[in-house]
């Protein structure tokens, strides 16, 4: 009893790894929660033996990896937002992946040239719209936003969330660095309130009547209409895919990446492999209703209920490389404030 | 008053240590001190190395308004934490009235609650989908937001009041513990000689307990400072915002690191003023127990008003908060129940005792090293000691990950190079990892309550001691060990409360798999579904709430109540 004791105090006091399964283990650090991975990493147990294990933090992780260096148990990186993910790749944290499997299941765009990063799934940042207040049709670009006829009817979360900040990095992309921020003055011009809350809590505000236009990921409007106590709410809302007739919607990615010192390197990509097959790419449509990166599967019904998307097809490089001035954009047009 | 405030020179007088004894303590508090401030360390030294230079601009867009938020809030906080802390600590230290005893440890509550808990709390029931708006609605037949006006409850002054009424306790607690310890006959002279109660609370009782008041306040500006799940979702923008922004959107840790250091440097110039403006002060308490407290008998209606400046505290701070979790942990059971739950309480539990047992420890450590060393440097060494508090808990997880690391990393390649075998991480990811950063975060409390109980020992204590044979260690033991035993538990308890809802650190530095209360409430909350972690919500709340008993109780003891 005493020897048990002694052991799991001192397994519990270092990092001594655990007894693992037979079959090996492969440890993720996840900046998505961790009972969002768990139908999935059951599923990946099940077919291969192999024990998942997970930390999640949504910040300090990369800065976790980078001083653990070549000691570091971690063997996957699980992140969402394309700068997120060019970050680890910027610091050197990650390494490429070989794989038939992973290159026939993720389409070009969608993985690092190198293998450093594959996209898992994409999500589109749509406009939403009041079904009663606004037309159909009355706005179908990002760049109406800006128009005077919407002054004091648009809602936002802070303009600092990456989700934002890579819409915008997307205009300057397109538009360059002046005219974006022209219209991201008149965006904030036109904002109904200061910015805040997450992207549900805008589609609330349009139901309550304080504006009637708003900018969200496509899941959350999937989730709230699969949540009885919200799908009230959302029905309230008409969603748009911006410039879907022009150069495509802005669309953005969560995605996995192998750790530079990945000790248990072949479950790693065994891990990345499996979830980008089909039956694992299925659970991420199901469950969270994005689009699967993998073009086999479809996504779920109230997501293909909706339309097809047309992704722009800027690339999600271009998108990362500009994200520091998107970040000082937002605080010299001072979007977050009163 | 001059029998219990005399300006005297302080300490020991130093003949009376054996020099050789006399250095292990001064060592001890040497190598701890070192141990403990090297994450704060690590933060300055990656302020060295920004990744560009942040500040112009900041300076330039929006530097200013972070800063006026700042301080808003700061105030804000301040003066409702006074506000709420002293009457309730004055109304029932001395005031007799229908659910006294009840109050003394009722008005300790809101303490068990997590900001970021009661944050979300208020908003599910304050915005427009909640049950107050929606009622309201259907009273009057609004149809939509446009009809009404409603405060906002994600506004600066929202925050100003959830973090108020979750942090009050500090001052209420420190202040109340003061009084008890203030001698009656203090305030009966006052009255003799023609002050009214109200001139003696402001002119002899508050001059009293203000360092007290002060440590009190001090940690509650601290955590306001570095609060930053309730500014985060209300969207104030406090530097904090800043920090935060600098760090994970300009991918400039170095940045981040600077603006750290600069709240830090910002905290310390107010600790040192409040210190410097009563450096003059020594207070030895005539600790006289036999003099019982004469409490105030009042008119029916004044008993009235005693209990409402008790229950508003307690009915926004805990009671409706706590109710409201109770009630949706009552809904989504099914959810919230899973075999994990225990393990995650039990997580807690062990994390937080631990880090209660070693915070208190070295905090007794170094306390009294500067009891045996009343010098210049031993003060500063205390003061760094401190200084973990005063920085936001990731930020300080980043700088604990760093020393932890680089020592792993060092050990592993002298392993490899002189055996050929690999030792890996060893502290690096472990539970020790955690404990470590409770310990440095929350030192500033438990040592801060040691030093100020310490010094009103008078110093003839030890001497007396001393001269009978003791060493300084068995002085300890027998001696101030015994007296402080109220002041060690309370100690102990906050600590182990404040780990009990500590967040941001244990995310980032926690083992694979492993889940505290609050991490696994974060889980879900940060994802707009607080229903399903109502449970552990509550869990955290009830952990804290036997703690805050105990410690009421041991401060009750204090002193035998007439």
């Amino acid at each position: 009893m005493k020897k048990t004791l002694a052991a799991t105090a001192l397994a519990a006091f270092t990092a001594l790894p655990m007894a693992a399964s037979a079959d090996g283990e492969v440890n993720i650090y996840s900046y998505r929660q961790a009972y969002l991975l768990e139908p999935l990493l059951d599923a990946f147990n099940k077919e291969t033996g192999i024990e998942a294990n997970v930390v999640f933090a949504k910040k300090g992780l990369a800065e976790r990896l980078e001083r653990e260096g070549r000691n570091s148990p971690a063997d996957v990186v699980m992140t969402v937002d394309i700068s997120r993910i060019n970050e680890l790749v910027e610091r050197d944290l990650v390494q490429g992946v070989e794989s038939e499997i992973l290159n026939q299941n993720i389409p070009e765009n969608l993985r690092h040239p190198e293998g450093k990063w594959y996209a898992l799934t994409t999500r589109g940042r749509l406009i939403f719209a009041s079904k009663g207040r606004v037309e159909e049709g009355e706005i179908t670009t990002y760049e109406q936003l800006a128009d005077d006829k919407w002054e004091g009817r648009i809602c936002t979360r802070s303009g600092k969330h990456p989700y934002n900040i890579a819409l915008f990095s997307s205009m300057i992309a397109h538009h360059g660095e002046a005219e974006t921020e022209k219209w991201l003055q008149g965006v904030k011009e036109n904002l109904a309130r200061k910015p805040q809350g997450g992207d549900r809590d805008q589609i609330k505000a349009i139901a309550e009547g304080v504006c009637d236009l708003s900018i969200g990921n496509s899941y959350y409007y999937g989730n709230m209409l699969q949540d009885e106590n919200q799908r009230e709410i959302a029905e309230q809302v008409r969603l748009v895919f911006p410039n879907a007739e022009g150069r495509g919607t802005h669309v953005n990615i969560s995605g996995i990446s192998l750790t530079k010192s990945a000790p248990n390197r072949e479950n790693a990509i065994k891990l990345m492999e499996f979830l980008s097959s089909e039956k694992a790419q299925q659970v991420y449509a199901e469950a969270n209703t994005e689009y699967p990166a993998n073009p086999d599967v479809a996504p779920s019904g109230i997501v293909t209920e909706w339309g097809s998307i047309n992704p722009d097809a800027l690339s999600l490089q271009e998108i990362a490389n500009h994200r520091e001035a998107a970040v000082k954009m937002v605080d010299r047009v001072d979007y977050d404030g009163e | 008053m001059t029998e219990a405030v005399s300006s005297t020179d302080t300490g020991l007088h130093q003949p009376l240590l054996a020099k050789r004894t006399s250095r292990r303590w001064l060592f001890s508090a040497l190598l701890t001190t070192a141990i403990v401030a090297l994450p704060v360390l690590s933060v300055i030294f990656l302020a060295f190395f920004p990744e560009e230079n942040i500040w112009p601009h900041l300076l330039e867009t929006t530097l200013p308004r972070y800063l006026i938020t700042t301080i808003e809030l700061m105030l804000g906080v301040g003066v409702l934490t006074l506000v709420i802390g002293l009457a309730t600590a004055w109304t029932v230290t001395m005031c007799e009235f229908p659910g006294r005893k009840f109050f003394e440890w009722a008005l300790l509550l809101p303490f068990a609650v997590p900001a970021y808990v009661i944050a979300y709390v208020y908003t599910s029931l304050l915005d427009y989908a909640g049950p107050v708006q929606t009622t309201l609605r259907e009273w009057y037949g609004w149809n939509n937001a446009s009809d009404y006006w409603f405060p906002e409850i994600r506004s600066l002054e929202g925050a100003i009041l959830m973090i108020g009424l979750v942090l009050y306790p500090y001052v209420y607690l420190l202040a109340r513990a003061a009084f008890l310890e203030q001698s009656p006959s203090l305030f009966a002279v006052s009255r003799s000689l023609g002050h009214s109660a109200v001139s003696t609370f402001f002119k002899v009782v508050l001059p009293i307990a203000r360092p007290a008041v002060a440590v009190g306040l001090s940690l509650v500006l601290m955590e306001t400072l570095n609060d930053f799940g309730t500014v985060d979702f209300f969207a104030v923008q406090t530097l904090t915002a800043g920090l935060f922004d600098t760090w994970m959107n300009l991918g400039n840790l170095g940045g981040a690191a600077q603006i750290a250091t600069t709240m830090l440097a910002f905290v310390v110039i107010l600790v040192t003023l409040e210190r410097y403006s009563r450096r003059r002060q020594q207070q030895f308490a005539a600790r006289d127990n036999r003099d019982p407290i004469q409490r105030f008998t009042l008119s029916a209606p004044r008993q009235w008003i005693c209990v409402l400046v008790c229950l508003v505290p307690v009915l926004f701070g805990f009671l409706i908060p706590g109710g409201t979790l109770a009630f949706y942990a009552w809904d989504y059971f099914e959810e919230s129940w899973n075999p994990d739950f225990i393990q995650n309480t039990l997580n807690s539990l062990f994390l937080s005792g631990t880090a209660a047992i070693t915070t208190l420890l070295i905090g007794i450590t170094l306390a009294y090293s500067r009891r045996l060393h009343n010098t210049r440097s031993m003060k500063i060494l205390m003061r760094l000691s401190s200084l973990g508090y005063a920085m936001p808990g990731a930020v300080l997880a980043v700088g604990v990950i760093v020393p932890l690391a680089g020592f792993d990393n060092w050990l592993d390649s002298w392993f490899r190079e002189a055996f050929g075998i690999s030792t890996g991480l060893l502290l690096s990811g472990s539970a020790f990892a955690v404990v470590f950063a409770y310990t440095v975060r929350f030192l500033a409390v438990s040592a801060g309550s040691v030093e100020s109980a310490l010094q009103k020992i008078t110093p003839s204590m030890d001497m007396a001691s001393r001269s009978l044979g003791h060493s300084p260690g068995k002085t300890l033991i027998r001696v101030h060990l015994p007296m402080l035993r109220g002041t060690l538990l309370t100690a102990a308890l906050v600590v182990f409360v404040d780990c009990m809802k500590e967040l941001p650190a244990t995310l980032i530095l926690r083992p694979f798999n492993f889940e505290t209360l609050a991490t696994y409430v974060y889980q879900f909350a940060s994802d707009e579904r607080l229903y399903h972690s109502a449970l552990p919500a509550l869990i955290i709340v009830l952990a804290g709430i036997i703690p805050i008993i105990l410690m009421s109780r041991s401060i009750s003891n204090t002193r035998s109540i007439g």
